[in-house]
């Protein structure tokens, strides 16, 4: 028995660092499907109080997943940055808590700081964590990046506009495009999930989105979200393609069930950045993650799901990328079951990404077999506002007619707006009150029939 | 529509997709039609995954059939496991598996009903889905038609063996989108036995009137019975050349 602590008169065991982790998150389903979780309330305490002595050190010293093994351990152990954890490397998880949550650690600080930490200590130090800490401490953490605009600058929150159609149907993609347009949205990216596979098809919806950004100079990136090894060939075809999208994972083996590696990413960010085609700044790369992945490939190691989670963002940091979007409620209820679930896990998955200094936004979403409702996506919707979630999902109604799940909105986007007071990028911004969709202080303007959007529709032009 | 509101004057789009577009707003928030029209969607949906499955109605309808059936169950004893262990789902309860055990014989085909996230698409596709397709199968001795309930994709394995069946047809309840509570799942694997994983399944999916109507669904699925038969195999050894739909989240994850 590698920890034990003792609780009255019971003495509390745990076998190993991933266990001591396990036991200390809280409770999901996904980690009791893995059969990983605290056995009792009284033990996921026990956890919390060794946890909370754990020197910071203890992550450098022992993998939870093999160094061997996996190339995600070797990532994150070899690219350590030992100057930036000189400043906590005295610290005990508990500690580093407080560390972070006082206010003598600024912005600054925790920039300076993000490349001394790894996935394994946030996802420690979230375990420890109530919600409000995970709002205070991501709402200092500022990540801003940039292609055609600039993201995650304090105060703003951009939006993906997502007009997915069950067949790629180029009229319904173009008209869920204009609706979320004249909503004001699509900073983030305008992003298709695309039902074909095959590659003429993406590139008609790669040559779709090129020529829309184009026509209106909207200072904003596309990206048809396919497998990596597709948008390689797409863009060795000389396709227009602004960003290289990925699903990824935390661990080797479960990367390998996505049909990736980290060559593999390596040689699509660099093909990616040979296109040069940002004008702002060079972020290529959108990733999509989520808790729960590793388990559903069978490929987590007795890792709880948080943490793999959390070492997927070392993955992502590694490529610079422009959006990080964890994909919370997708995943379904035998991963986390109902709302309070669906909602800690959004706020742990998008302070552990700041915190790693990775852009985090959010897909607030749920699927009709959870446990969860509207009401529960308005509260995480407020909540990682609050905490300064970099950008939210844009999808028609909230409902993806091709996916056959729930996000968020263009209403709720407009709701957050306006109750939190949260810009959009500054350069799209710009653009929106230029097509008169907006006023100057960034609300909408009443629709107008004969806009030129609307008009070049009917026309067949959009 | 409201008489508060203006509508968006792009309401004509609506025709080019099933999406939730110009649905107008009241401040930032949805006209309460919207709402109320979303918050039905949403309750069908859920009613969907929780409805337990109709055994005695679907009995009797295969009867009018000519068809006998067994009732079985999986290791999950009810919905809230259900939704959490899909491994309990996957594998038959100790007495149905004693149960089907006393039915083994020389099987083509062995056809499992079940209710998976959907027993609404049980109730209304399945039936309908056999009524199209057991008289195209003269040529196939069927085994009793297994009605399952608490059951994932992966249970058809282990019955199909027990029956002794040399392929297992699936006919589940999907997981039920906003507007497509009743979507059933058609998952068909060639030597069924446990711990046959996805990769050896081929997948109809979307079967109701709105999507792939029963009487479609039941031309492919006989094609690719056969073909299967002939082949020895099923899954991504047996191409999907009758331009079958896979099964599966687009979205990767």
């Amino acid at each position: 028995m590698k920890f034990t602590c003792q609780l009255g008169h019971t003495q509390h065991h745990f076998v190993d660092l991933k266990d001591l982790l396990a036991k200390a998150s809280p409770a999901r389903s996904g980690d009791y499907l893995a059969g990983v979780a605290a056995q009792s309330a009284e033990q996921r305490m026990a956890a919390r109080f060794v946890l909370a002595d754990l020197p910071l050190r203890r992550f450098l010293d022992e993998a939870l997943v093999p160094y061997e093994s996996d190339e995600i351990t070797r990532l994150i152990i070899d690219s350590h940055d030992a100057a930036a954890f000189a400043v906590i490397a005295s610290l005990a998880v508990g500690e580093f808590r407080e560390w972070l949550l006082s206010e003598q650690t600024d912005s600054a600080t925790l920039a300076t700081v993000a490349p001394g930490i790894t996935p394994e200590m946030a996802a420690a130090v979230s375990k420890l964590m109530r919600n409000q800490d995970l709002i205070a401490v991501a709402r200092k953490c500022h990540v801003v990046t940039a292609f055609r605009n600039t993201l995650g600058l304090p105060g703003h929150m951009a939006v993906r506009l997502q007009p997915n159609h069950p067949t790629d149907d180029a009229r319904g993609i173009a008209a869920s495009l204009l609706d979320g347009l004249m909503y004001g949205v699509g900073d983030a990216v305008i992003g298709i999930n695309p039902a074909s596979d095959s590659i003429p098809a993406l590139t008609t919806l790669w040559r779709m989105l090129d020529e829309l950004i184009q026509r209106y100079a909207i200072p904003t990136q596309s990206c048809v979200l396919t497998h990596v090894s597709n948008q390689i060939r797409a863009i060795e075809a000389g396709v227009p393609l602004d960003l290289v999208f990925q699903s990824i994972a935390g661990t080797e083996a479960a990367n390998a069930g996505f049909g990736i590696n980290l060559a593999l990413l390596e040689e699509a960010y660099h093909a990616a950045l040979s296109l040069k085609r940002g004008t702002v700044g060079d972020n290529v790369m959108y990733f999509e993650t989520g808790q729960g992945s590793a388990l559903s490939a069978n490929a987590h190691h007795g890792v709880d799901q948080q943490t793999c989670e959390a070492r997927a963002y070392a993955v992502a940091r590694h490529f610079k990328p422009l959006l990080v979007n964890t994909v919370v409620g997708f995943i379904g209820p035998e991963y986390l079951y109902d709302g309070k679930q669906i909602i800690r896990a959004g706020l742990e998955d998008h302070f552990c990404g700041k915190l790693l200094g990775v852009p985090m936004g959010c897909d607030i979403c749920y699927t009709n077999h959870a446990e969860a409702d509207q009401d529960d996506m308005d509260n995480l919707l407020v909540l990682l506002g609050t905490a300064g979630i970099n950008f939210i999902m844009g999808v028609p109604g909230a409902d993806d007619i091709m996916l056959n799940y729930q996000s968020t909105s263009f209403h709720d986007q407009l709701f957050l707006r306006e109750v939190l007071g949260l810009k959009r990028a500054p350069e799209f911004e710009a653009w929106l009150a230029e097509m008169r969709l907006t006023n100057q202080t960034g609300q909408l303007l009443p629709a107008r029939a004969d806009h030129r959007l609307l008009a070049d529709f009917s026309t067949g032009v959009l | 529509m409201s008489k508060l509101l203006p509508r968006d004057p792009w309401d004509k789009l609506a025709a080019h997709t099933q999406a939730r577009i110009a649905l107008g707003r009241a401040g930032t928030g949805l006209p309460t039609r919207e709402v109320l029209s979303f918050g039905l969607a949403h309750a069908q949906a859920r009613d969907a995954v929780h409805l337990p499955l109709a055994v005695e109605t679907i009995r009797n309808q295969l009867a009018e059939l000519g068809q006998t059936c067994l009732h079985v169950t999986s290791r999950a004893d009810d919905r809230r496991i259900y939704l959490q262990r899909p491994d309990l789902g996957r594998r038959l309860s100790e007495n149905s598996a004693i149960a089907l055990g006393q039915h083994v014989g020389d099987y083509d085909l062995a056809i499992i009903l079940a209710d998976g996230l959907s027993a609404l698409a049980v109730e209304r596709q399945a039936v309908v889905t056999l009524n199209a397709l057991l008289p195209l199968l003269a040529d196939f001795t069927v085994a009793p038609i297994v009605l399952a309930e608490q059951a994932r994709v992966a249970l058809a394995d282990e019955a199909g063996e027990l029956l002794g069946a040399r392929q297992v047809l699936m006919l589940l309840g999907e997981r039920p989108g906003l507007s497509s509570p009743d979507s059933l799942g058609a998952y068909l694997t060639f030597a069924p036995r446990l711990g046959r994983l996805d990769a050896d399944r081929n997948c109809v999916s979307n079967i109701r009137p709105q999507g792939l109507p029963p009487a479609q669904a039941a031309a492919k699925l006989v094609w690719l019975l056969r073909a299967a038969r002939q082949r020895g195999l099923s899954g991504i050894g047996l191409k999907d050349e009758s331009d079958l739909a896979l099964i599966g989240n687009k979205r990767q994850l």
